[in-house]
């Protein structure tokens, strides 16, 4: 059991890691679908997303400290979404097996 | 890859969008079938592993990035349907955070999650049944799947601009072959990272990944309380 709290201690670190300090280092470089869609001439039919003017729109755009902080809060979004999600999808059967 | 919103039209976006929510339905109702206390905070951790990943664009072509797409990763950690979960969790956040369209979402998780995430786990498990069952040979397989899964998800993309795309002025051919070329060259980052990570896990907790089970399940079940 302590062995298995360690695995999940140390994904959640590395996570954190990756999200708030490695993210700094990403390429800018418009991905695939972006740069197909500029080369073949659709990109321009991309509307402006509904949430464009929200503080972490585009993860903080080019601000370094706003992009750590989508980092960390777009990881405790989607840890606790899917603890939520998982927790209530679980057959009820097996909780407190352990 | 993840698409903005306007470059698929209503019809077709609202259509994903009916095809994302049912396969949402059923992924809950499958994932039910083999979900255990023990997977749950797991599952949690690959959403939010996959989410930071998918962050880290790394340089794959002059002017042209990739990201992580995890479909295969968690679908090999976690089972395939809850790997549709975990994607479906991870797309509503970066649509939040206006990276992937609201009104796109549905196309996202059709390529992402449905294509990419429980398609490429088919191709794993087919890649299996093929090469025969070994521990060992799990990550390479993984790898091996979550490289053909991104050119998959990319032509689920060119299927649906096919089908709803708002200029009649584009190519159909042409952005075929372009999305294809350049999600080949993506998916070669997908393989390695997806191996790199499940070769990580299989060492610590064998056990926990789905996607060796029928050849280790029974004997390492034991030695986990």
């Amino acid at each position: 059991m302590k062995r298995g709290l360690a695995v999940y201690a140390v994904g959640l670190l590395v996570t954190l890691l990756v999200a708030v300090v490695m993210s700094q280092f990403a390429s800018s470089q418009p991905d695939g679908l972006e740069y197909v869609a500029g080369e073949q001439g659709f990109l321009d039919s991309a509307e402006e997303h509904a949430l464009a003017d929200s503080p972490l729109a585009d993860y903080g755009g080019d601000s370094r400290g706003k992009l750590m902080l989508s980092g960390l809060v777009g990881v405790l979004a989607t840890l606790g979404l899917g603890y939520l999600v998982f927790t209530l999808v679980k057959p009820r059967e097996t909780t407190g097996e352990q | 890859m993840h698409i903005p919103d306007g470059f698929i039209g209503p019809g077709v976006s609202a259509a994903a969008g009916l095809t994302a929510v049912g396969g949402f339905g059923l992924a809950l109702r499958q994932a039910r079938g083999y979900l255990t206390d023990r997977l749950v905070p797991l599952a949690s951790l690959v959403a939010a592993f996959v989410f930071a990943a998918q962050m880290i664009n790394f340089p794959v072509l002059p002017g042209m990035s990739g990201h992580l797409l995890g479909g295969v990763l968690a679908a090999v950690l976690v089972g395939p349907w809850a790997a549709y979960i975990v994607v479906s969790i991870i797309l509503v956040v970066q649509a939040l955070l206006a990276d992937g369209g609201l009104s796109a979402l549905g196309l996202n998780v059709v390529n992402m999650a449905l294509i990419g995430g429980v398609g490429g786990y088919l191709i794993y498990r087919t890649l299996l049944r093929m090469t025969g069952s070994k521990p060992s040979s799990v990550s390479r397989l993984a790898a091996i799947a979550a490289m053909l899964s991104v050119p998959l998800a990319a032509l689920g993309f060119v299927l649906e601009l096919w089908l709803g795309g708002t200029l009649n002025s584009i190519s159909i051919s042409s952005v075929l072959w372009a999305m294809l070329g350049t999600h080949l060259v993506i998916g070669i980052g997908e393989g390695v990272i997806t191996f790199f990570v499940v070769a990580a896990v299989m060492r610590a907790r064998p056990d926990l990944v789905y996607g060796s089970q029928g050849f280790i399940g029974s004997r390492t079940e034991e030695l986990v309380p």
